[in-house]
């Protein structure tokens, strides 16, 4: 971060390069227009309004009108980045983006902002760990949870050249820019893996990645060689990469989310049918009591230390 | 001069309203055939909602059957998607559809299912089905029209027991800040819900106050009168707001037996039935 503190990394909010990508996009596309529900502070999406104001529509607090009109905009030719707080757009709206984004097959971004436990201490109203699980039911829609912004920039130009329905599930947490080769490329329904290794399988999305690349780290300093990999796209999903996973033997999942449902879910629907083996799925249990998303994280695992754990049960329990 | 564009011009009005008269004709008998074959569907609001549908596509919209998807065309989504007898026999009469397909209705693997799929069935705008959609979606289609200065122009028909949903009023709402005056709404306003009169059950009167102090203009017409309905839809450049038509409708209307009863909502003629409401529609 600065001289004077070398050894911890810098830390981004991943809203800030959605917005920065978002503008870069509507720069050269002048279909890109947003639909928000008085969110426009919490999604960074001042800038936006103050260059496109025409392009720019709040439909104030009023989330199932806002996910029709964005499926209204699509029609229009138009296509529309309709971001919002992920518990409210995801819950609230669950309807309108079944029917008039899914099955419509509407070209319409879904932006859920401060996923997860992001509000912290505001509570489960306001904590949103059951999008993931809700929204892969939903044929079309393409699910996407950054794990930095790097990649949710990535994810940004990817949803916008997309012909159909996105979801993006962009953090708030400052989390580090990961290390990556040159010509990486992030592409919907492909996993990535940034670690090779025999093990055990380490399946992460969203700001987890960092920390199961931390665990494996930890893991290697004891003599267990880890993969892991960033299951940025939850869908559609990259069941290759999760059946080479279970040719491993073991693997641990680990998302900022419920455990029911979402990425650890997906997983092993693909594993049941594949080759089973032990999958640990690390995420929230249910409603959070109060807390701030540093305590919820340490609290229930989902920390370098707690994957480490996991990943060595699930080797214990491998079936060999 | 003038005299002779007048004449000429209330000549092409009565053909226009001679040939949206007979289309509904035709639309009210393939819709009570294809319930009866389907052993299902929406008979009641079907009917109601007929003599809309015929005068916004053979006297108002400009939609080209050719070209459905064509970027300046008016849109016309029926939000009320359960009246999919209705809107496919009118699309069939349209020239979107072949006429031979409604036969299908609600059969396997049959593009027209029992609610309106876009993806499947040329000239429909939104997948609705679950009530309190349209409005919103054409909310949408509306403000893109909006920002790119386009003419056409965005008709949306609800129910009356419909504006129960809330998402209704959250989009009359945006409407009337947006000053949407692209912007149609039609409520087939049959005073019947599924289950009971409207008025029993959570009654959304006074409708007419409620649209204006959501900053609509309304207008109250003869739901089953094209003429009214041409008037009431005739575009306005001097409009600055959107368009609330409440249409005053019979639900069932055309059948006798049908008319005004909660129960034909979703019912299904027996042979005999049928075979009265044929006689009956072909005399009209």
């Amino acid at each position: 971060m600065s001289a004077t503190q070398p050894t911890s990394p810098a830390l981004f909010d991943c809203r800030d390069a959605f917005a920065a990508t978002l503008d870069q996009v509507a720069e050269r596309d002048n279909r890109i227009v947003i639909v928000v529900n008085d969110s426009i502070g919490s999604s960074k999406l001042g800038g936006f309004r103050k260059r496109w104001p025409q392009r720019t529509i709040n439909v104030g607090i009023a989330e199932q009108n806002m996910v029709g009109v964005g499926s209204g905009l699509a029609n229009g030719g138009k296509i529309p980045f309709v971001s919002a707080a992920s518990c409210f757009l995801t819950a609230r709206a669950l309807e309108q983006i079944k029917a008039d984004v899914a099955y419509t097959n509407a070209n319409v971004k879904l932006v859920g902002q401060s996923p997860g436990v992001g509000y912290g201490e505001l509570g489960p109203t306001h904590h949103s760990i059951e999008d993931m699980a809700w929204l892969r039911l939903l044929p079309n829609l393409a699910i996407i949870a950054p794990s930095d912004p790097w990649e949710t920039a990535q994810a940004v130009e990817a949803a916008a050249e997309h012909e159909g329905p996105v979801f993006l599930r962009i953090t708030r947490f400052g989390v580090p820019k990961l290390p990556r080769p040159d010509n990486a490329r992030f592409e919907i329904g492909k996993a990535e893996t940034l670690r090779e290794g025999r093990d055990v399988a380490i399946i992460a999305c969203g700001v987890m990645v960092t920390r199961a690349l931390e665990a494996a780290d930890r893991l290697a300093d004891g003599g267990v060689n880890a993969q892991v990999v960033n299951m940025a796209s939850i869908a559609p999903l990259d069941e290759a990469a999760i059946r080479a996973a279970a040719d491993l033997g073991a693997i641990v999942t680990v998302e900022e989310h419920s455990r029911r449902g979402g990425l650890g879910g997906a997983v092993a629907e693909v594993v049941a049918g594949y080759r089973p083996c032990p999958i640990r799925i690390l995420g929230f249990p249910g409603f959070m009591p109060t807390g701030s998303p540093k305590f919820l994280f340490e609290r229930f695992g989902l920390t370098s230390n707690g994957i480490e754990k996991a990943a060595r049960e699930a080797i214990s329990l491998r079936l060999l | 001069m003038e005299l002779q564009s007048l004449e000429s011009r209330d000549a092409n009005r009565e053909a226009t309203i001679r040939r949206i008269r007979s289309s509904a004709r035709a639309i009210r008998m393939h819709a009570l055939n294809m319930v009866f074959e389907a052993r299902q569907g929406h008979p009641g609001g079907d009917m109601s909602v007929t003599d809309i549908l015929a005068t916004l596509y053979f006297g108002v919209l400009r939609v080209d059957p050719k070209a459905p998807h064509e970027s300046g065309r008016d849109r016309l989504i029926l939000s009320k998607g359960h009246a999919s007898g209705a809107l496919y026999s009118t699309l069939a009469e349209a020239g979107f559809i072949p006429i031979e397909a409604l036969s299908t209705y609600m059969k396997p693997l049959s593009m027209l299912n029992g609610h309106p799929n876009r993806n499947n069935v040329a000239g429909v705008e939104a997948n609705t089905g679950p009530l309190g959609h349209g409005l919103p979606i054409a909310v949408g289609i509306a403000l893109a029209g909006k920002i790119d200065n386009a003419d056409y122009r965005v008709f949306v028909i609800t129910g009356d027991g419909e504006l129960q949903e809330g998402s209704n009023w959250e989009a009359a709402m945006a409407s009337g800040h947006h000053k949407l005056a692209n912007l149609t709404l039609i409520v087939d306003r049959n005073t019947l819900q599924q289950g009971a009169r409207v008025s029993e059950t959570n009654d959304v009167e006074p409708l007419a106050d409620k649209f204006r102090a959501f900053r609509w203009d309304v207008v109250d017409v003869d739901g089953h009168d094209p003429g009214a309905l041409l008037d009431a839809f005739a575009p306005s450049a001097d409009r600055t707001k959107p368009l609330c038509v409440i249409a005053h409708t019979i639900k069932g209307k055309g059948v006798s037996y049908m008319e005004d009863q909660v129960g034909w909502h979703h019912g299904v003629p027996t042979q005999a039935q049928l075979d009265k409401a044929m006689g009956e529609l072909s005399g009209s």
